[in-house]
């Protein structure tokens, strides 16, 4: 038998990579798992969870529980507002706090300690205990629109929207992020005459490829998972997303395999957005030429 | 001629629009999106009312029925209630008494001939009102009561505690069934209180002391609860039921698969039997002392307290009372409709109909769960002793700290109002 040394290269190269494998293996399987499950009637799809089936196309396959899934919810209508909602709130999250800490690591003003600190202290403050506060606001929050001037924000895409513009991981990790940059990039934009604005967007963000890929895809998972505020504040279908719509595929009687279905469709876009980043993250490496 | 029909198209447009118009708009909320039978006979029934007569024009918004009483929760706080609701039996009195919903004013020679149990009052007055109704029944087949010599439990002579015992030790000692009796462990939440607490209730127990609804002291932890405790945790702790690690799809499918020789069952689950078994039955609920009993109430009509037009809500709930809806939504969904009258017009529960045995057992054995705003809690805590105990708890202890946890919750909401 072989043994494992440094002039054994080959093997160690076979055992890395097999051990990769596995693990990937292992961590795609409830993707598969879903999909092929999506492929199979209730009763297949139960049969088989006790064996390796569970994993395979096989038996009586047909796309006959997406057909189901659609006749059953809005599910085009549902994902499309989820990625508005999550779209949006992402891109403008992704301004407003790292405007924030572009201003609590390079901007020097009185404070700034103490607020970086009271928003970090929002971190450990769960959503839930400030939930109905949060509805009692967002209910009476007065908007202008076509029909004038309304009272209450219920119903609508701001509402799933606005409070999570801003929040402390966000812009906790691009605080963390700037802090690490060369100041010297810094001062001698400034000793060029440089604006503040003229290195946010010139210099610092094109430096924050890898913070803003990171804190898009945390925020992204957050938003597109959101199920409990939306279920407070949005009682109209048209405006329903993802998560709650989830809930249509629960009646007394399971269809699993129609679950299975939506939760396939539902997953689209997260793996979309997934494979956009990942270029983004690698593009963004490549072209700052700064090396860590 | 085309213009002439163009012309004639536009002004029986602007007819129809100016009595739509006409006609003030009522919001109404229910639990079943997702479902799409349901949706489409509460669609006939709302263009139904809305093509007889000019005065109200009913919208109905469907939620899923996971999130229905959230949403409604926070809507509530939120101030955005509609005018209509529906409403689990069980839930109303909370709903009532925290202001969510007023009164239903309902003629109650409307409702005479309805079954108790879709009849929701709190405070003496009539808050809600159901269209249906469902049952539990323990569900076996004729082949296996022969072939274990039991006999057949009427409804007029249901097993006692002892027989059904009896059914249960035959079966497990023929070796025929993975296990003899299946209670339903995998199904979590409201299913415990209403189709557990029966057992209790007809061991002499409840729970909460449903004379005063102040305490839990007693119906909860006292001698019948205690028996009751006992005979629960005997059940799989001596291998005739499956515990809370239930498989779901057992659950489902474990009685029509031939697992189970008995399966604790609603009349929502009976035709997926009937359809395997030729010779299934539907037998009444064992008496363990304190008489037969199953639960009762389902979903049901009422008005919110922030609507502005009670009587418009009223007269629609009203309309949909009728029997061919109550019957439509029984052949739709397998409900037991809410009145004799609809249950001959449907195809299910008419006399001598597959299912007819559970409009009698309702009518015979059902008991409604508490009518209490603290039942909301007082479920989830009996859910979580029963289960406890089936995993082994001590039976006194898991009890006792229920009482205690009952007791403490009415007394911080100040009695519920009772």
């Amino acid at each position: 038998m072989a043994t494992i040394n440094p002039d054994n290269h080959g093997l160690r190269l076979i055992l890395r990579y097999t051990v990769l494998t596995l693990i990937a293996v292992i961590f795609v399987f409830p993707l598969v798992f879903m999909v092929m499950s999506s492929l199979k009637p209730d009763q297949q799809l139960l049969a088989d969870t006790s064996s390796l089936r569970a994993f395979l196309p096989v038996g009586d396959i047909s796309l006959n529980n997406y057909v189901a899934a659609f006749d059953r919810a809005p599910v085009g209508l549902f994902v499309m507002n989820s990625v508005i909602v999550t779209g949006v709130t992402v891109v403008l999250s992704l301004l407003v706090c790292s405007l924030a800490a572009f201003s609590f690591v390079f901007l020097n003003w009185r404070g700034r300690g103490v607020i970086l600190s009271v928003i970090l202290a929002t971190l450990i403050v769960p959503f839930e205990t400030i939930a109905i506060p949060l509805l009692l606001i967002a209910s009476k929050l007065p908007w202008i629109g076509a029909e004038g001037v309304t009272i209450g924000w219920l119903n609508s895409y701001r509402v799933q929207i606005v409070p999570f513009i801003a929040d402390g991981l966000t812009i906790f990790l691009f605080v963390q992020y700037f802090k690490d940059l060369p100041g010297e990039l810094i001062e001698a934009a400034r000793v060029e005459g440089a604006s503040w604005p003229q290195i946010y967007r010139r210099i610092v963000m094109p430096l924050a490829g890898p913070v803003i890929a990171t804190a898009a895809i945390l925020k992204f998972l957050v938003m597109y998972n959101q199920y409990l505020w939306p279920l407070m504040v949005v009682q109209q279908e048209s405006y329903r997303p993802v998560m709650v719509g989830l809930q249509y595929f629960f009646q007394l009687n399971r269809a699993w395999g129609e679950i299975m279905a939506y939760l396939s469709l539902i997953t689209v876009p997260v793996l979309a957005f997934y494979l956009f980043l990942q270029r983004a993250f690698i593009a963004s490496i490549a072209s700052t030429g700064v090396k860590g | 001629m085309k213009t002439m029909q163009i012309l004639s198209g536009a002004a029986l447009a602007a007819l129809l629009g100016s009595t739509a118009m006409a006609q003030t708009e009522l919001t109404m909320w229910y639990h079943g999106a997702g479902n799409q039978v349901e949706a489409d006979i509460i669609n006939q029934i709302i263009a139904d009312f809305n093509a007889s007569q000019s005065d109200w024009a009913v919208r109905i918004e469907s939620f899923p029925q996971i999130a229905y009483n959230d949403s409604v929760v926070a809507a509530a706080l939120a101030g955005n209630l509609p005018d209509i609701l529906d409403v689990d039996g069980p839930v109303m009195p909370n709903w009532a008494w925290a202001g969510y919903m007023q009164p239903l004013p309902l003629d109650a020679a409307v409702i005479a001939d309805f079954l108790p149990g879709t009849k929701g009052y709190w405070d003496g007055q009539l808050y809600s009102i159901g269209l249906w109704d469902a049952a539990v029944a323990l569900v076996t087949r004729q082949s296996t009561l022969d072939a274990l010599g039991l006999r057949r439990p009427t409804l007029d002579a249901p097993w006692t505690g002892d027989e059904f015992m009896a059914a249960l030790d035959a079966a497990k000692a023929s070796g025929d069934y993975e296990y003899a009796f299946d209670a339903g462990m995998a199904w979590t939440g409201e299913w415990y209180p209403y189709a557990f607490s029966p057992f209790l209730q007809s061991f002499g127990g409840d729970i909460v002391d449903r004379t005063t609804y102040a305490t839990a002291e007693g119906a909860l932890n006292g001698e019948a609860a205690m028996a009751f405790g006992e005979w629960w945790q005997g059940l799989f702790a001596n291998g005739y039921a499956p515990g809370t690690s239930q498989d779901p799809a057992a659950r489902d499918n474990g009685f029509i698969e031939g697992r189970y020789a008995f399966s604790w069952n609603g009349n929502w689950a009976a035709l997926g039997a009937l359809n395997t078994f030729e010779d299934t039955l539907f037998l009444p609920a064992p008496d363990f002392g304190n008489g037969p009993v199953i639960g009762a109430a389902s979903w049901q009509f009422g008005v919110s307290a922030t609507s502005a037009h009670p009587d418009g809500a009223a007269a629609f709930i009203e309309f949909a009372l009728q029997d061919e809806y109550l019957a439509a939504f029984s052949n739709g969904i397998g409900l037991i409709p809410a009145t004799a009258t609809a249950a001959a017009m449907t195809e299910n529960y008419a006399p001598g109909g597959p299912m007819a045995v559970f409009f009698d057992l309702t009518a015979a054995q059902a008991l409604v769960r508490p009518v209490t705003p603290g039942y909301v809690v007082q479920a989830k805590v009996f859910e979580k002793a029963l289960a406890d105990i089936a995993n082994g708890a001590d039976v006194a202890d898991a009890l006792d700290a229920a009482v205690d946890e009952i007791n403490t919750d009415i007394t911080r909401n100040g009695g519920y109002g009772h």
